[in-house]
């Protein structure tokens, strides 16, 4: 097990969850609303597409959809690095994108954004295609890259300006100074960007790429090697942009912005394995979890992890969370140690938590051409 | 004592290896280069160089005038090209290069010799380019003798006395004391703005892809002739810099003159300087790094240097040596740098060396928007 997971025992991202308690009903809406819509619509422009699939596959933009992608593929060499992989992000959604390194994750979003273009499949950003018309979907789409790309040896204003010429924004001065404003950088405008460290960086990047006011923002891990603070930071703008009704589509490896999403989806080896509604994945994983507390945890959660059966012991603060697909069997696995009198155990609904460990924990790196993840 | 642990010697070494075969521009380049340089170089140049296109003023003709000319011939130095008719076609077709040398044939030629009159005949040479002229020059003297000789016989051997019947003037036009650096600093400037506009345009294209900032360049809505003209004007001015720099050190230092048209000049430099900066967008297009940005730009100069007639004589390459050289961008800066300063040509002159440019310049261009991508592709 990674120390990622123990990251969600400090209680802070709890709230966050908390605050959700809407979003289940609303996503599953917006989800039956692009099965209805994608069936009913067939595409008159992609007639001519040799790999077309058949009229019965989700199909036609619908407005309620930020980015809709079918049979998206891209081949670097003969490696295959996403493969055929279909993806719809509701409009005002935070989509959260897991997937181990490697997996195609900014392939996928590079693809999105008009940055590299697939060898086959189709799909639109912001109602545009990604094929066609990339020069419209960058005018509203913000693309914020993995590693940080502004100029190092330009001033934090500098590369600001830079940035607000490009998109040929109005009152541009302005707009400089209030984003300066609101970054809280004022005051270190002409320090080099270059100087700034990962955390301020990372901020500055951020609001390089809102300059423009996008409708969909492209954040391909954008919390790598940031501290924590700084994380709870730039996620709190993140739920302000996305109750603003701008989309959001983030690729992370940690779990507690992972549980911030609306949406998660999970790709391994360029292939989607599985995506849904956040609450909706640990029944589509078909996880059961049992909640474990008591004395003795450390050699309980040893003696678990070699029970045949279990799948999953994370420890969450002072409790274990004891998680299988397999219910009865773990069912059978709480019964015996409470004839036993071993922990104090109650079974608890999978959540997110246990998921999103269950996910990270199967899948390997996919930089090899090995077995695949097992999370499937 | 320091000992020297032969596992981790080796261990560098092997380490060196790796990485060598992994970088296979630069493997490339230490390897096949060399080999191709050596056999083009080695091939290709001559510092004495023969077939010199020739014409001739043929104010007389007789028997003599055709020996003399037909030795010439013979002695591989001279190739004629034809006749020309009077002293301002001669001097222009000196001016814009179409001929090294220019004979003249002085009216009543043959029968000044019979009178014992001694004529003169005139060879004027290109002396612009010194080491190019200088062999043909130098064997006249044996030429007219062996002509003299044959001639002789018979009638006229009367007049082959003592005194030789008539001689040859040579008139070394545009660079009356055949002095190299007359020759080789305005060639200079070909060389140095190839040099560095190439590079530096290479270079910081490339350093955006090294560095990452394309990636947020290019998801910006710029479009590429947008990038490519932005980060190739400011270049532009540096290389403006360094003409003012240069025509002044040129005068000050080296004292060479300055006599043809300053609008030609203008034309002329500001045509091959955007010629380099488009050769050094192609190469970023090619080169993965900074490293071999720079590799790939010294490389385009040492046929700039070694092909185009900077430092070995055009004329003395052969055929196919001629056709490379005529690809490549500095070999027609040069020669309107050297009409222009050394022989006072203006913009009509100029007009073939700046079609061959322009022609240069499309081809790279195209090749440079062609491979340059809007995307990470």
């Amino acid at each position: 097990m990674s120390d990622e997971p123990r990251s969600g025992s400090d209680g802070e991202d709890l709230p966050a969850q908390a605050k959700r308690p809407a979003q289940p009903e609303a996503t599953a809406a917006a989800a039956s609303e692009i099965e209805k819509t994608s069936e009913a619509a067939a595409a008159p422009d992609d007639a001519g597409t040799p790999d077309r699939p058949s009229a019965s596959e989700p199909d036609a933009p619908a407005p309620t959809l930020a980015i809709w992608v079918r049979g998206l593929t891209k081949k670097f060499g003969d490696k295959t690095v996403v493969d055929g992989l279909d993806m719809q992000v509701p409009r005002g959604a935070i989509y959260g994108f897991l997937g181990p390194n490697g997996s195609g994750k900014t392939t996928t979003i590079r693809m999105m954004c008009g940055l590299l273009t697939p060898n086959g499949g189709q799909g639109e950003c912001l109602g545009f295609d990604i094929l066609k018309e990339a020069q419209k979907i960058k005018e509203q789409v913000g693309y914020m890259t993995q590693k940080f790309s502004l100029y190092e040896d330009l001033t934090i204003r500098e590369n600001l300006d830079f940035m607000a010429r490009m998109y040929r924004l109005r009152n541009r001065k302005a707009r400089v100074d209030r984003a300066l404003e609101e970054l809280g950088l004022a005051d270190r405008q002409s320090q080099l960007a270059g100087k700034l460290s990962g955390g301020w960086k990372q901020r500055l990047a951020l609001a390089a790429c809102l300059l423009h006011e996008p409708k969909l923002l492209l954040l391909d891990e954008p919390t790598a090697g940031v501290d924590p603070k700084a994380r709870r930071d730039f996620w709190d703008e993140i739920r302000r942009l996305s109750k603003q009704g701008v989309t959001v589509l983030v690729s992370t490896h940690y779990m507690d912005e992972a549980v911030q999403c609306d949406y998660i989806a999970y790709i391994a080896y360029g292939k989607m394995l599985i995506s849904g509604p956040s609450a909706a994945i640990p029944d589509m994983i078909g996880l059961h979890t049992w909640r474990v507390d008591g004395p003795n945890l450390q050699a309980l959660e040893t003696e678990l992890r070699g029970t045949e059966g279990i799948e999953q012991v994370a420890r969450f603060g002072a409790v274990l969370h004891v998680s299988s697909t397999n219910e009865a069997r773990l069912r059978q696995v709480a019964e015996d140690h409470m004839a036993k009198s071993v922990g104090h155990w109650t079974e608890k609904k999978a959540e997110l938590e246990e998921a999103f460990i269950y996910l990270m924990t199967g899948a390997t790196d996919n930089f090899s051409n090995g077995v695949k993840g097992v999370a499937a | 004592m320091i000992s020297i642990s032969p596992a981790r010697f080796f261990a560098v070494l092997i380490k060196e290896f790796i990485q060598m075969k992994r970088d296979r521009i630069t493997f490339g380049m230490m390897i096949g280069l060399p080999i191709a340089q050596l056999l083009l170089f080695g091939y290709a140049i001559n510092s004495d160089p023969r077939y010199l296109p020739t014409l001739v003023e043929l104010n007389d003709n007789g028997p003599v005038v055709r020996s003399v000319l037909a030795g010439m011939e013979t002695s591989t130095y001279f190739d004629f090209k034809g006749i020309v008719t009077g002293v301002e076609a001669g001097d222009r077709a000196l001016r814009d290069g179409t001929a090294n040398f220019i004979i003249v044939i002085p009216p009543d030629f043959e029968k000044d010799i019979v009178r014992g009159r001694h004529p003169d005949i005139l060879l004027s040479a290109d002396a612009s380019d010194p080491t190019a002229v200088g062999g043909a020059v130098g064997a006249m003297n044996g030429i007219i003798n062996s002509a003299i000789k044959q001639v002789l016989s018979g009638p006229l051997q009367a007049s082959a006395g003592s005194a030789p019947p008539f001689s040859v003037t040579v008139h070394r036009q545009f660079n009356p004391e055949a002095r190299s650096s007359t020759n080789i600093v305005p060639g200079l400037l070909a060389i140095i703005l190839s040099m560095t506009m190439t590079l530096i345009t290479a270079v910081a294209i490339v350093r955006e892809s090294e560095r990452g900032t394309m990636e947020t360049l290019i998801s910006t809505p710029v479009r590429p002739t947008e990038v490519m003209l932005g980060k190739i004007l400011p270049y532009v001015l540096v290389g403006y810099v360094q003409i003012i720099v240069f025509l002044f050190f040129a005068r000050v230092l080296f004292d060479v003159p300055f006599d043809g048209s300053v609008q030609a000049f203008v034309v002329g430099f500001n045509l091959f300087i955007i010629v380099n900066l488009a050769l050094g967008f192609l190469i970023s297009t090619l080169a993965r790094n900074q490293m071999q940005a720079m590799q790939l730009s010294v490389f385009t100069i040492l046929p700039s240097i070694l092909l185009s007639g900077f430092m070995f004589p055009f004329a003395a390459m052969p055929g196919w040596a001629q056709t490379i050289g005529a690809a490549i961008p500095a070999t027609h800066f040069l020669r309107i740098v050297r009409k222009i300063m050394l022989k006072g040509a203006d913009l009509g002159d100029i007009a073939v060396d700046m079609t061959s440019l322009s022609l240069i310049m499309a081809v790279i261009a195209a090749l440079a928007l062609l491979r340059y991508r809007q995307t990470l592709d």
